[in-house]
């Protein structure tokens, strides 16, 4: 991390290719071979984990049966009845940012929500789907979404750019909230992981002086895995929340 | 279901017996979705304040700059959905952390 003396906290999110010669000529990177490494993770947990079928599960079981029973039930509290149509969505959403952000976690591996391309493009997946759910539940009515009922008719010209703006203003925030999140404690590890190395090339004083961040980042490390949960979740059940206003209206 | 006029049950009505059932099998939304979500810390509150905020005043912002390319009429529709922007944000907060009930 600290090349040359100076501290180089943001070189972790660039991009290089992977897979050899194959990579390079196709432009597969390091990021996209994580996405396919924990997609393959996820379905080989819910494959392998599901297989037994014992009544009693083991542990695999358990978590396969664990992760399918909370996505279910976010779905059902979150959405309503109609929920249950889009858990397959949900679910793929959910896994793939949390094995993003949890997998981003270990050495030497990339965290592909740490790029603001990666999570605005699932955003807009979920703001389009949103939208397509709602235009075809509704049909036109749903543009009465942008006017509350009940408002002044005199205040259309106002209200109505507002929604739409805050309408809009929804991929961006749910974008921006897990990439900043992931970049910033990515960052904050890679500073106090550049201290240590810092302090320790300074003599005895500094090896002992060390311990501190040292200390510190075995504590981010900790929080760091309640964020990568915590955004996983976030962005999850606000595509439920947006779902429940698409099926709902009002 | 039977029609309750013929016996009718001394503690509760039939319609609220209905409504249970209902949200026992997850028939009726639930009343409101819970937009607290971010767990109670006051770092992660102040974030997602921030984040919807700036998200909805860089939207705002970057349609009145096309609008303006496009109609010729440089600074006044980015300056117009500047503002308008500023007030789609306080609605995001207001939505996020205002009072619960029905949409405002």
């Amino acid at each position: 991390m600290a090349t040359e003396g100076a501290i180089d906290a943001l070189g972790q999110f660039k991009l290089a290719t992977a897979l050899g010669p194959v990579g390079s000529s196709v432009n597969f990177t390091q990021s996209n071979l994580v996405m396919v490494i924990g997609a393959a993770l996820i379905l080989a947990v819910l494959v392998v984990g599901a297989s037994p079928r014992a009544v009693v599960p083991g542990r695999l079981q358990a978590m396969a049966e664990i992760s399918y029973d909370f996505i279910h039930g976010m779905c059902n509290e979150q959405i309503g009845h109609e929920g249950r149509r889009f858990f397959p969505f949900i679910f793929t959403l959910f896994f793939f940012v949390l094995m993003g952000n949890l997998l981003g976690l270990l050495p030497f591996v990339f965290t592909y929500t740490s790029h603001i391309a990666v999570t605005l493009g699932l955003a807009l997946l979920v703001i389009v789907t949103v939208t397509i759910v709602a235009l075809r539940l509704h049909g036109l009515h749903f543009f009465s979404y942008f006017f509350p009922p009940g408002a002044p008719k005199m205040l259309a010209p106002l209200i109505v750019p507002v929604e739409i703006i805050s309408y809009l203003s929804r991929p961006v925030s749910l974008s921006i909230r897990l990439f900043a999140n992931m970049v910033a404690g990515h960052v904050m590890l890679a500073v106090f992981a550049s201290f240590i190395i810092m302090l320790s090339a300074a003599g005895a004083a500094g090896v002992v002086g060390a311990i501190f961040p040292l200390a510190l980042n075995v504590v981010l490390i900790g929080f760091e895995l309640l964020v990568a949960f915590l955004q996983a979740y976030v962005f999850a059940i606000l595509t439920c929340i947006y779902l429940h206003d698409a099926v709902h209206l009002h | 279901m039977s029609p309750g006029s013929s016996r009718e049950p001394p503690e509760r009505s039939f319609e609220q017996r209905l409504q249970a059932a209902r949200e026992r099998q997850g028939m009726d939304a639930p009343a409101a979705a819970s937009a607290r979500v971010e767990g109670g810390s006051a770092l992660g509150i102040g974030v997602r304040v921030g984040v919807e905020l700036v998200s909805a005043l860089a939207v705002a912002a970057l349609i009145g700059y096309l609008l303006d390319r496009w109609l010729h009429t440089r600074p006044i529709l980015l300056a117009v959905f500047v503002l308008l922007g500023g007030a789609a944000g306080i609605a995001n907060v207001y939505r996020l952390m205002g009072p619960k009930g029905p949409r405002p």
